[in-house]
Order: C-alpha cells, then sequence, then structure tokens
C-alpha cells in the first residue's frame, strides 16, 4: 500500500459544564482542524458533549504499566497523607 | 410519529447500564493473592477479578490475535452492514424515514470506527485491516450478503437483525479488553434506538393495507433464519468459544444466546401480529423457552465461504467505495502537509 496513513489523535469530550475532559477514543485525520470536526461527527451525534479536545496520540507521553510498582511506591507508605490515619478524640467537633 | 416499547428491550438497556457500572467497581476490587510479579499470572489475576486489559498490559499473543480478529470482524460487519440498508436511502417512503435511515446508516459508520481503533490499540494499523477486508483474510457477519427487496427488509433489519446483533453484543459490555467493552458500551446505547425504529417500521406496515402488510410478513420470513445463524454455529461445532469463555472475551455460549433471542423475538412477533416462520416454534412451560427449529448450518458455512446471494457485491462495492475515496485522502493529505510547512 503506498498511501500514507494519516496520523492518530486521541479524543477527550467534556460532558458537560463544570466536568473534565474525559477520553473517549480515537480517529485518524490529516490535520487538527479535521480532527477535531471528525471527532465531533464520530463522538458527539447525541449531543455527548460541549467541548472537545484532540491530540496527536503520537505527542502523549504514558508511564509504562510494567514498571507501575516501582512508579507508584512511593505514595504506598505515606499513610500520613489520608485524614483516617489520625485519630480523633472524642468529642471534637468539625475536624 | 407514534412510538412503541419494544418488549425485552429496556431489560437489555439497563445490563448495559450494569455493565459500565461493573466496569468502574471491578476497578477497586481487591484482586486476591500476592499479584505476583510474574506477568502471566498477573494479567490472569485481573482477568479473574473482572477487571479490564489495557492495550499496554502484558497479555498472551494468542489473546490479542483472538481480540484483533473479533474486534476486525466486528468492525468490518458494521462499515459492510451499510450497504443493505444505503440500499433504500434514496426511496425511503417519507422524509422522517429518510432522516431516521439516514442517522441509523451514519451510526453504522460510526460504530465501525469506534471498533477499528480499539482493533488498532492491539498494534494493527487501519490500512492493514482495510487491506485484511478487501482480500477476505478477515470476515465480516455473514448475514449482510443477503439482499434488501423491498422497503419492509429495512424494518426487518432494525427488529431482527439489529435485535440479535444487540443480545450478542450486550454481553461484550463486560468483554475482559478495556477498549473493546468501552466501545462496546457505547455501541450497544446507540444500537437500541435502531433496534426500535425497525419494530416502528414493521409495526406501522403490518398495521397498513393489505399490500403493506404483505411485503412486512415477506420480509420478516427472509430474514428470519439468516438472524437465527448470526449466532454462529450450534456450540458444539464452535471453534474459537472455550478459550474465548475462559479469557472473558465471551460470555455466553452461541446457543445460550440464539434462545434468549429466540425467546425475547417470539414474544415481540405476537405484538407486532407478524408470525415468525417456523411451524415448530412453541413455548415449552418447562423450561420457559421456546422452542424452535435451527437455522440451516450449512447454508451458514456456504455463506461465510463466500457463496452467498450478495458477497461478491459487498466486496466490489466497498473496493470501488475505497478507491473513489483515495482522492480525498490525498487532498486532505497534502493540504496539511502544505499548511505545516506554511507555518514552519
Amino acid at each position: 500500500m503506498t498511501e500514507q496513513q494519516w496520523p492518530l489523535w486521541e479524543v477527550f469530550v467534556r460532558p458537560r459544564r463544570g466536568l473534565s475532559h474525559s477520553h473517549v477514543g480515537s480517529l485518524h485525520a490529516p490535520d487538527a482542524e479535521l480532527a477535531l470536526r471528525n471527532a465531533r461527527d464520530l463522538y458527539t451525534r447525541r449531543q455527548e458533549g460541549v467541548s472537545i479536545w484532540v491530540v496527536p496520540a503520537a505527542t502523549i507521553t504514558a508511564s509504562s504499566p510494567d514498571e507501575k510498582d516501582s512508579f507508584f511506591d512511593p505514595a504506598g507508605d505515606k499513610v500520613y497523607r489520608q485524614a483516617s490515619f489520625y485519630p480523633v478524640p472524642e468529642g471534637v467537633e468539625h475536624l | 410519529m407514534e412510538r412503541h416499547e419494544v418488549p425485552g428491550a429496556s431489560g437489555l438497556l439497563s445490563e448495559v447500564a450494569a455493565a459500565e457500572a461493573e466496569l468502574r467497581s471491578a476497578a477497586d476490587r481487591d484482586r486476591g493473592g500476592t499479584g505476583g510479579t510474574e506477568l502471566a499470572a498477573y494479567f490472569e489475576s485481573v482477568v479473574a477479578a473482572d477487571q479490564k486489559v489495557e492495550p499496554r498490559d502484558w497479555m498472551p499473543e494468542a489473546y490479542r490475535k483472538t481480540l484483533v480478529r473479533q474486534i476486525a470482524q466486528h468492525a468490518h460487519s458494521e462499515i459492510i452492514g451499510m450497504q443493505p440498508e444505503g440500499n433504500w436511502l434514496t426511496r425511503a417512503p417519507s422524509l422522517a424515514r429518510k432522516a431516521i435511515l439516514l442517522a441509523k446508516v451514519q451510526d453504522e459508520a460510526g460504530h465501525g470506527l469506534y471498533l477499528y481503533a480499539a482493533a488498532e490499540t492491539l498494534g494493527v494499523s487501519r490500512a492493514e485491516l482495510y487491506d485484511k477486508l478487501l482480500s477476505g483474510r478477515q470476515k465480516y457477519s455473514s448475514i449482510f450478503n443477503y439482499p434488501t427487496l423491498t422497503w419492509a427488509d429495512i424494518g426487518a433489519i432494525g427488529w431482527l437483525v439489529d435485535g440479535a446483533a444487540i443480545v450478542n453484543q450486550v454481553p461484550l459490555c463486560r468483554c475482559s479488553y478495556g477498549p473493546y467493552a468501552r466501545a462496546m458500551i457505547r455501541i450497544c446505547k446507540e444500537e437500541s434506538f435502531h433496534q426500535r425504529q425497525g419494530f416502528d417500521l414493521l409495526y406501522t406496515l403490518a398495521r397498513g393495507t393489505a399490500e403493506q402488510r404483505a411485503m412486512a410478513q415477506d420480509a420478516v420470513d427472509r430474514w428470519w433464519y439468516p438472524s437465527l445463524a448470526m449466532f454462529g454455529p450450534p456450540d458444539a461445532e464452535s471453534t474459537h468459544s472455550a478459550q474465548s469463555m475462559a479469557w472473558k472475551i465471551k460470555r455466553f455460549s452461541n446457543d445460550e444466546l440464539r434462545q434468549k433471542f429466540v425467546d425475547m423475538t417470539a414474544q415481540q412477533a405476537g405484538v407486532l401480529g407478524l408470525r415468525l416462520p417456523d411451524e415448530n416454534l412453541t413455548y415449552d412451560s418447562d423450561t420457559g423457552h421456546y422452542r424452535y427449529t435451527p437455522p440451516d448450518f450449512a447454508e451458514l458455512a456456504a455463506v461465510i465461504a463466500g457463496n452467498g446471494p450478495c458477497n461478491r457485491q459487498r466486496i466490489a462495492h466497498r473496493r470501488a467505495a475505497h478507491d473513489d475515496g483515495a482522492w480525498v485522502r490525498e487532498s486532505a493529505a497534502r493540504y496539511a502537509a502544505k499548511r505545516h510547512e506554511e507555518a514552519a
């Protein structure tokens, strides 16, 4: 096949005002403008969103699932970051 | 236009919602055991806990291949499935019916694209998938090799073919592969409109003139057995089932799903006032299920092998559409490159 494949874009949709954009899927498009239009047609045919982001998939840097343990371990032994770590003496209000 | 509730369909929609809730709650579940550092053990524990496998997780090569085959087959079915219905777009009997059919055919394109995107997360390229469809190395559903001879066929496709598809697809919302499960949740929510518009179309024809009624009955007569065949060969002859069940790609056997579809549809036919073309169709109060005549599996095998009524036409049309669109793809790519140069 001689045809060049259009680049892949990841699509994020904000479902309603006040909510954050969430990943909904991906699509191919030659440029950002067409990616946005295609995303409108593909992922919001039923008014699923009020705002769309398209991001070139190639520009996303992801953490690796293989090094998940060592990568996220540092947070594991810091239970003192949770409010529930601290005992509340009886009778204290509004803490 | 009047709206009619399709009995049984709302239950399926709540199953989709339940699958979506389950996807969230399973993520918080303790997988038990040590989880292990060994990749295969980790994969097994994720599947056992009904959690989702994600694209960059380690997975057995056979799991990946099975998913590519199944998701690609599914995507191709959506894309080829636009043809039998597209056949009636210019001849819909009213503007309202035309708008509905256009929206439905556009949905099928969308479903194909969600699924191609899900397949691509497994490391295959879109070009490779198109190529395998056109060269016959990957299949699409046998049902789309049957012709749409009358307008009533559009109703029969919505009610029976999309009805069967929903029964097949709702359990896939719980599939162990994350991108496929998420695509299926989105698809199933949209698919229920497809079935309902078909039921509505047939319901209207069944209450029309004698000629319209006869047309509706004829369409149901022709689409019933091919729809039953959509669930695949009987369990005893199904080649991929056992392993797919173990990996939680598949949740129910072909015959279980076929029975579920018969039970739902037999009841709905009564509401429509149309007859399903099976003299042996009877309710068995002992089992709580309908007895029915199985479809002709030799015919299914022949259609899958390429000898259905429309196999060659479908692929020729798909190839022509792809080739005719080449200039659009090339121009858009050229334009993007030019703008990129100008900006630099």
